[in-house]
């Protein structure tokens, strides 16, 4: 039980450390931990997760920390009490870093950020940071999420017909996320 | 004190869509009303709070609060652009697992699944866009997802691996 509040502790504060480059890049990491690492939930809850987190307000990070923290205890079997113990204890933990680094480059950043040195380490996260991003939405490609042509046939069409509409909505013309997504929900309710 | 917490607690509250939707708010917010920071401030900020890790938005607050009140002023910032969403989750958290056995439920995020993974495949070309990726550095997304995707590496392990090699080619080779 403290083990598993360490374990979650230790991830989030990790998750918080490295995350570079955003919500979205975070939330690969959070993946990453969370579904391949630890196994502390399946892929398609995961999913469950950004669907709520992005439908939510408040800053993506904050609201899959404190999602993931409880979901992760009560899957693991404990009461809702723990949960919430468990997303507080994420939650903490995701800001933890920042605060601290914040604190400190808050008075260091602004003399630095032109020196050489920085600026060649952000030449190769930035890059690196657009792979990460990759990787969740291949990731988050499977059978799980959109079924499989042998599995169920039509819900697999309809799956890509819908990840084909949000995808070129939001690219294309940059429809409001929100919107897509009770579109594409109100979609399933009709057709699945 | 009371104001920076009540400011940031409504930037939390009513920000959709992860961090760079809040610039806009924290701007009419910080900037034109409340006079705590001018323009030019601001964007050195984004530019800052871009560069680092953790959540954009706590970090914007952290530094206004740190530049306002010092520590005490950051650690209230945090706090306030955090909360809102802590208890909104929470609350959804606690009671979803009861109704999403429910069939309408399940069929309403069986169609929402695909779009979630669209919403995140999307801003893969924005963002590429934003780093300045040309044909020379084209691989280095690339290898980095394949590590991830298919040879199931840490993203920590990536970023710490690109971010020293960026130092290391910029000290030792371009020179």
């Amino acid at each position: 039980m403290i083990l598993l509040y360490l374990k979650i502790f230790w991830t989030f504060f990790k998750i918080g450390l490295f995350g570079f480059g955003g919500g979205y890049a975070m939330i690969s990491m959070i993946q990453a931990e969370v579904v391949s690492n630890h196994g502390w939930m399946t892929n398609g809850e995961f999913t469950d997760i950004v669907a709520i987190s992005q439908s939510t307000p408040g800053p993506i990070g904050i609201n899959s920390a404190t999602y993931v923290g409880y979901t992760s205890v009560v899957n693991a079997g404990y009461s809702s009490l723990w949960g919430t113990l468990g997303s507080l204890i994420a939650t903490f933990a995701v800001v933890l870093p920042s605060l601290i680094l914040m604190l400190a480059i808050s008075r260091f950043f602004m003399k630095y950020k032109n020196h050489p040195a920085v600026e060649h380490t952000f030449m190769g996260l930035r890059p690196a940071v657009v792979g990460l991003l990759a990787a969740a939405a291949l990731l988050l490609m499977n059978a799980e999420n959109f079924s499989a042509p042998g599995e169920n046939p039509w819900q697999f069409f309809i799956s890509v017909g819908l990840f084909l509409f949000a995808f070129i909505g939001q690219m294309v013309y940059k429809m409001n996320p929100v919107l897509l997504l009770v579109l594409c929900g109100i979609s399933g309710l009709l057709l699945f | 004190m009371w104001e920076l917490f009540k400011t940031f607690f409504h930037i939390g509250l009513f920000t959709f869509g992860g961090g760079y939707a809040m610039i806009p708010l924290i701007e009419s917010k910080v900037v034109d009303e409340k006079r705590w920071i001018d323009r030019e401030m601001l964007l050195d900020l984004i530019a800052i709070a871009q560069s680092c890790p953790g959540i954009f938005a706590v970090n914007i607050g952290i530094f206004i609060g740190y530049k306002l009140r010092r520590t005490p002023g950051a650690l209230v910032c945090a706090l306030g652009t955090s909360l809102p969403s802590f208890i909104i989750i929470l609350v959804i958290a606690l009671f979803f697992r009861h109704f999403r056995e429910n069939e309408f439920v399940d069929r309403f995020f069986r169609g929402l699944r695909p779009a979630v993974v669209a919403l995140i495949a999307a801003p893969v070309f924005k963002m590429g866009k934003r780093a300045n990726i040309t044909f020379q550095s084209v691989w280095i997304p690339v290898v980095a997802a394949l590590l991830i995707w298919q040879f199931g590496v840490s993203p920590v392990y990536v970023i710490l691996i690109a971010g020293l090699s960026g130092y290391a080619y910029g000290q030792y080779i371009k020179n």
